[in-house]
């Protein structure tokens, strides 16, 4: 599974004061702890209370790529801010994120061509995060659609079918699960999936516990990737384990250092 | 109406280890052999890159060898003289290098010394001008005294040594990493020991993770030739698929499995209807060298100038470039 590393995010007080201060050191910290426990992927986000997220954008991902060579994610909902990184960026990036609403996916899919990035889809649009797995997989067929519109093929798609709360809306695991399994039949090659892991745990006791047990029955369902906190040693070693039994890797003795090792 | 035909797309390749060095290295050999590298399924030209031709060794012992007696017109001139005999196997039968089996250090034969076994190698590496590969008895404790002695005599000049197995791989390893020699990684046809050794080794130094060839054990036809086939097989398709801990060349002793077998060595007085020994040992050391070629080996080790000769053919078709 990828694993999207999700520390670098102004969200955090450290990142969000490394941002104010200028100071690459949380930041790059970050970066390299992320990489050096198994992340593919570093998740770049200024924050929500950042007033220049475009300059905060930029300087994230300068500071970013001096101490790690992971691809990075560019996580805002301000575009100018993800076109500024992206043109900073040293490798294809990923776009993080854009709903199933046409002009949003206007404006992405057409810098994602430019940039030869990735892109996360969110399984919702104008009018909120769908009830069931059906209208989840419906919106994902408009993703596919309007990117291929672009010259996107599906396997750039990441679509996340959004995960809420397991404690709010418990009816809506399992239509995750269904949705995650019939993304891969909408097109061939099938489009990517993806969630923002700690999203299910949000305001419950045991939250790791949570997310890593989510994590494993996603990837049983057909999960490819998962914004996470790749310093979570449990949740890396349940992920290694859940490889093993979906036969990704072929077991040996070390299978969970093997796992996180493959950036070292 | 076109068919666009679907070709698949692996994500990595092997790795290439280079055995032998020249005197531009630190060595004596007048070239050295590339091995590995491949980025597709074996020989599918038309999927990715074959870039090294596998290369097959005949095998030198420092004992005369209790071989069936119709090597005897072939090697018995040379049994006694291990120079000579490697001479003998790249000017006469066209090995691409040579591999010495150093039996005589077993404590139950000949218990030859350290020293005498490190001088044998040198012998050797006098005799002929090829890459040289050096394994040991195949009695553990014995062995480990003989690599150290082996990898300083022969430093510089790029052996391959063995084995290293799952429950003894230190010695042979540190001789390795000491000299510059690359490391033959044996397990006992399981795909999870193979990479758990490759692992430790690599463990051991990160540089030797390229010093590694992978011994993955392989049976002769008819005994077992399938578990080894579907073994190598995966390991390929591990390599090919981003498993770094799998991605080494592959290497078998497809002469000393086959020539251990009846089939190979039963006279045609005792079983009139399997038609003429040495042919039928022929035949049966070649059919299963040429498995192995299909799962993806790199070094092979045969024992029977004519089956040599049989699999140089076969190699020569194979790398056939069929790409469309």
């Amino acid at each position: 599974m990828i694993i999207i590393g999700e520390r670098i995010n102004g969200m955090f007080k450290d990142i969000a004061r490394a941002i104010n201060d200028r100071d690459p050191g949380p930041v790059q910290e970050w970066a390299k702890k992320q990489e050096y426990n198994g992340a593919h992927y570093l998740d770049i986000n200024v924050g929500p209370s950042s007033t220049e997220p475009v300059e905060a954008m930029k300087w994230l991902v300068e500071v970013a790529q001096e101490a790690s060579d992971l691809p990075l994610a560019l996580d805002s909902t301000k575009y100018d801010a993800i076109e500024a990184g992206l043109k900073l960026c040293k490798q294809p990036a990923m776009i993080n994120s854009v709903p199933a609403e046409m002009a949003k996916m206007e404006r992405v899919f057409a810098m994602a061509a430019e940039y030869g990035a990735e892109v996360i889809g969110l399984a919702m649009n104008e009018e909120g995060i769908p009830k069931d797995a059906d209208m989840r997989v419906g919106l994902a067929a408009e993703l596919v659609a309007t990117a291929d519109a672009f010259g996107i093929s599906p396997d750039m798609l990441y679509i996340d079918p959004l995960a809420l709360p397991c404690n709010v809306a418990q009816d809506h695991g399992p239509e995750v699960m269904r949705t995650l399994r019939e993304i891969k039949m909408i097109s061939d090659p099938a489009p990517k999936t993806t969630v923002g892991l700690s999203n299910i745990s949000q305001g419950t006791k045991n939250r790791e516990l949570i997310n890593r047990t989510f994590a494993v029955m996603a990837m049983a369902n057909g999960l490819d990737s998962a914004i996470a906190d790749a310093c979570d040693d449990e949740l890396m070693a349940a992920v290694a384990s859940a490889r093993i039994i979906l036969d990704m890797d072929i077991y040996c003795d070390s299978f969970v250092d093997v796992f996180k090792q493959r950036n070292r | 109406m076109a068919v666009e035909i679907l070709k698949e797309k692996y994500r990595s390749k092997v790795g290439e280890v280079v055995l032998g060095a020249t005197k531009e290295d630190g060595g004596t050999r007048s070239h050295t052999i590339t091995v590995g590298g491949e980025s597709a399924l074996p020989y599918l030209h038309f999927e990715g890159e074959i870039p090294n031709r596998p290369v097959v060794a005949l095998e030198v012992w420092d004992i005369v060898p209790e071989w069936n007696p119709c090597f005897e017109q072939y090697y018995g001139d040379v049994y006694n003289d291990p120079g000579a005999w490697a001479k003998k196997c790249v000017e006469e039968y066209g090995a691409d290098l040579i591999q010495v089996r150093l039996k005589g250090a077993d404590p139950d034969l000949k218990d030859h010394s350290p020293e005498d076994c490190a001088a044998t190698v040198k012998k050797v590496l006098e005799a002929v001008s090829v890459p040289v590969m050096v394994i040991g008895c195949g009695k553990a404790d014995k062995d480990n005294t003989i690599y150290n002695p082996i990898a300083e005599a022969a430093a510089g000049e790029n052996l391959v040594m063995g084995v290293g197995e799952l429950e003894n791989y230190k010695a042979v390893t540190s001789a390795c990493m000491a000299n510059n020699h690359v490391v033959i990684a044996q397990s006992p046809i399981d795909i999870n020991i193979c990479k758990q050794l490759n692992i430790l080794i690599a463990e051991m130094s990160p540089a030797m993770s390229t010093r590694i060839i992978i011994d993955p054990t392989v049976a002769a036809l008819g005994y077992g030739i399938e578990y080894s086939y579907s073994i190598m097989e995966r390991a390929r398709n591990g390599a090919l698929q981003g498993d770094k801990m799998l991605a080494m060349p592959m290497y078998g002793n497809a002469g000393f499995e086959s020539w251990r077998q009846k089939e190979a060595n039963i006279s045609a007085d005792e079983q009139p209807g399997w038609g003429e020994q040495e042919e039928r040992g022929i035949l049966w050391e070649a059919t299963t060298a040429m498995a192995y070629l299909q799962s993806g080996i790199d070094i092979l080790v045969m024992r029977h100038p004519e089956a040599l000769k049989a699999i140089k053919g076969n190699i020569d078709d194979l790398m056939k470039n069929n790409s469309y």
